[in-house]
């Protein structure tokens, strides 16, 4: 009965969502106020049907209600609550009702907050929004319905959730990423209301900024935890694959980094305006594109997509729609702003085009790395190849490099022009101890010293350095604003440290150990005692311990997993760590290799964490911008600007 | 020329050598690090190049695994399950499901004596799995939708 119940509010949810993308749009052609303002409760009760229909499927995961399809392939009796929770999201159908979910939120958070836009306005961003739920829902109910039973003949028990995705991680991981994916539908809408309305002001560009910077900040998050997840999680200690999953979520990352800052140039300066719907349009559509292209399996191979066509082609069409449709309507109406650029070539207008140029290059060098391998065996009849990190890392760290570089200066430079020359004789010689102060430590402290690394590191410490002096001169008028870019360009330099000295420095080795051998790593030692079998609420593990002391003192006893989950009939590797701030001691147990001898990965990792922490700084960073007196203030300016403006 | 073309000309100059700089660097890299993917009869047949970064999949063949006792290398063969097998050499941890009979990709170089010395070896986080270019190599709709297990 309960499923049902969410089946149906789904259904309900989707002719909300037609009405949604219907009627306001219509009372904008009929000029009828009416019409225009059933938005808000159109997109109040599509947000109240995904939530019933959510906590209907969970209703279902928490009672072990096998006869749901998607319940009995996903959990188990065994599975202990957390989990059977997340794993609402452990698999395709449930994570797109998430997916759904998220966005029929952000439909109503627009609904909510829309005081500063203009009537018609809003009318036209919720028809986006609603037309956008229609094609989720479709595609929900139609082609991955979560609530489908498999009546009479239910399996007993379920084939349980897979073990990679019982943790904290994936609790946590995919709502933070869909937040983002998601949010970027607003800044999208916003575009496509503004074109069609014919009117890119300044007032779109300072509308639609909060939305963005909300948005990115939790793609941010998401995007962080998921490479965290995959560190320890994975088992092997990487933190980063270029893999295409991963690349899916970072190309709309990099776009919409663009998007957040050339939104700035357009608020402050009017400039870039046309630019910076197409940004808008291009981050909503990769986020898109890459969540589709992963969710239709395409990038494993060609012949996966045709598993099953219906998903495909639904994928496709959408996509068409959804991106032609608004590349289309962006060739008849992007050039309408007519504004002449009146900046320098070391104006800030110049820094956030250089910033805009080299993200938005790094992130069509990413999607032609994965999107290669598709056209290769398409075009050759089926050759395989697969293009690994090396493309990756040789395409994405120059530009990067040169990224930073601007980024050094960033702070000091100002709209229309800088004296970039004054900036750079003022600070030479902390420049000068700054890059000879990296090359020292380094000499020093690395057993090695890389060209590369360096550079980064340099260019990291130079960014820290303009923005702390910056803030010096700051301090005494603090806004929002100046705070949250502050905090996101220092998560930059801190996440370049964590990345350039993992990179270099870390040290690793996998060995065959029986109880009682001893291995020297990074001036630790780390003694094997052997392996005993322990019992976990759905598993069974094979548990190793291993002391580490350093100079004979003792700093932790690590007791690394491999875990057997009977009823998935899957192995997983669960890695022991000792965490501080400075270094990671890594352990993970391979296979067993002997008769009481097991082949073991150990890694000492240092600055490893400064990679998620930089993450996270830049997230909060952004977020903290949201609090910008200026948007508070919106409201009542925004009458004043704008005659047409009646605040509804 | 006036100042605001000469601005004007040097924002072109500066967007086309970014561009096409870029451009040139992917397509290095491109070329570079594309590994392409071969069957165990094209690696016996010498169609696959030798000391070049490929791709090689097959089952593992039953009792083929061998464990050096001192450190982690181990020796199995990969077969086609017609008749074409290929010698693997690999030192290191396995993935976690790694088993006999089952499909594996591995990623290294065919070496002059004709063994593969693989630098990673792929298996998936699923019993029912074969490798898509495995399963496209015998023909079968095997080809499941979950990524791979990732192994550095």
């Amino acid at each position: 009965m309960i499923p049902e119940l969410g089946n149906f509010s789904l259904m309900l949810a989707l002719a909300l969502s037609l009405g949604l993308a219907i009627f306001p749009a219509l009372g904008v052609r009929t000029q009828n106020v009416v019409f225009m303002r059933t938005g808000s409760s159109l997109a109040l009760g599509i947000f109240f049907f995904m939530l019933g229909s959510f906590f209907c499927l969970l209703h279902a995961f928490v009672n072990d209600d096998f006869t749901v399809t998607y319940v009995a392939n996903n959990s188990n009796t065994a599975l202990p609550l957390p989990y059977k929770i997340s794993a609402i999201w452990g698999a395709h159908e449930g994570s797109f009702l998430l997916w759904t979910l998220i966005m029929s939120g952000w439909t109503l958070a627009v609904a909510l907050f829309n005081r500063s836009l203009t009537t018609d306005i809003t009318a036209r961003v919720l028809a986006v929004l609603g037309g956008l739920n229609v094609g989720f829902l479709a595609f929900l109910l139609f082609a991955s319905n979560p609530f489908e039973r498999s009546l009479p003949f239910h399996p007993q028990d379920g084939a349980d959730l897979n073990p990679l995705l019982q943790d904290f991680g994936l609790i946590v991981h995919p709502p933070m990423l869909y937040m983002g994916y998601v949010g970027f539908a607003v800044p999208f809408a916003l575009a496509i209301a503004t074109l069609t309305a014919g009117r890119l002001d300044s007032a779109w560009a300072r509308w639609s900024r909060p939305w963005t910077n909300a948005a990115w900040a939790f793609l941010t998050i998401g995007i962080t935890l998921g490479s965290w997840w995959a560190y320890y999680e994975l088992g092997w200690g990487g933190w980063w694959f270029w893999d295409a999953v991963e690349n899916a979520s970072f190309m709309p990352w990099l776009v919409g980094t663009a998007l957040v800052h050339s939104l700035a140039a357009s608020e402050k300066r009017g400039v870039f305006k046309s630019w910076t719907v197409l940004l808008a349009i291009a981050a909503f559509s990769l986020s898109l594109l890459g969540a589709f292209l992963v969710r239709s399996g395409v990038l494993t191979s060609v012949h996966a997509f045709a598993v099953d066509p219906l998903r495909g082609v639904f994928i496709l069409v959408f996509l068409v729609l959804v991106v032609g449709g608004s590349l289309f309507l962006y060739a008849f109406r992007g050039g309408l702003s007519k504004n002449r650029a009146n900046f320098s070539w070391q104006s800030r207008e110049a820094f956030i085009l250089s910033n805009n140029l080299l993200l938005v290059v790094s992130a069509a060098a990413i999607l032609i790395g994965t999107l290669y391998p598709l056209f290769y065996e398409v075009v050759t009849g089926g050759a395989k190849i697969s293009v690994g990190p090396p493309y990756f890392n040789a395409v994405f760290v120059p530009l990067m490099a040169v990224l930073f570089l601007f980024m050094i200066f960033s702070p000091f430079s100002k709209w229309g022009d800088t004296k970039l020359g004054l900036v750079l004789n003022e600070n030479k010689w902390w420049m000068l101890v700054g890059i000879l102060g990296v090359v020292t430590t380094s000499y020093f402290f690395g057993n090695n010293v890389f060209f590369y690394g360096l550079l980064l590191k340099s260019l990291g410490a130079l960014i820290l350095f303009f923005l702390v002096k910056n803030l010096l001169q700051r301090v005494k008028n603090l806004s929002a604003s100046y705070t949250g870019m502050f905090l996101a360009h220092s998560g930059i330099a801190v996440a370049i440290f964590g990345v350039v000295i993992t990179t270099y420095y870390s040290e690793g080795k996998d060995v065959r150990m029986e109880p009682g051998d001893k291995l020297d790593l990074s001036g630790y030692q780390f003694e094997f005692f052997g392996v005993e079998k322990v019992r976990g609420p759905n598993y069974l593990a094979d548990q190793g311990e291993i002391l580490v002391t350093r100079d004979g003192k003792k700093v932790a006893l690590l007791r690394p997993e491999k875990r057997f989950y009977p009823v998935a009939q899957d192995v997983m590797t669960e890695a022991a760590m000792h965490v501080t701030p400075l270094r990671d001691l890594y352990i993970a147990l391979g296979e067993p290799v002997g008769e009481k001898a097991w082949a073991v990965r150990v890694n000492v990792k240092p600055f490893v964490r400064w990679i998620w922490f930089g993450g996270l700084l830049i997230a909060l960073g952004s977020f903290i911008t949201l609090f910008d007196a200026r948007y508070r203030a919106m409201k009542e300016k925004a009458a004043k600007l704008f005659p047409l403006g009646v605040a509804t | 020329m006036k100042p605001h073309r000469r601005q004007r000309l040097a924002v072109i100059l500066f967007l086309l050598t970014t561009v096409g700089s870029g451009v040139t660097f992917m397509l290095i890299a491109l070329n570079e690090n594309i590994n392409l993917f071969y069957s165990t009869e094209q690696i016996l047949t010498g169609a696959a190049p030798k000391n070049k970064t490929i791709k090689a999949g097959g089952m593992v063949l039953e009792g083929s695994v061998e464990r050096s006792p001192h450190n982690l290398e181990v020796r199995f063969l990969i077969s086609d399950m017609q008749g074409h097998s290929v010698p693997i050499i690999y030192t290191g941890i396995l993935p976690d499901l790694f088993r006999e009979g089952q499909g594996v990709v591995t990623e290294g170089m065919l070496e002059d004596s004709g063994n593969f010395r693989a630098s990673r070896v792929l298996a998936k986080h699923d019993e029912n799995y074969m490798p898509p270019e495995l399963a496209d190599m015998l023909n079968e709709k095997h080809v499941q939708n979950k990524s791979w297990s990732k192994m550095p």
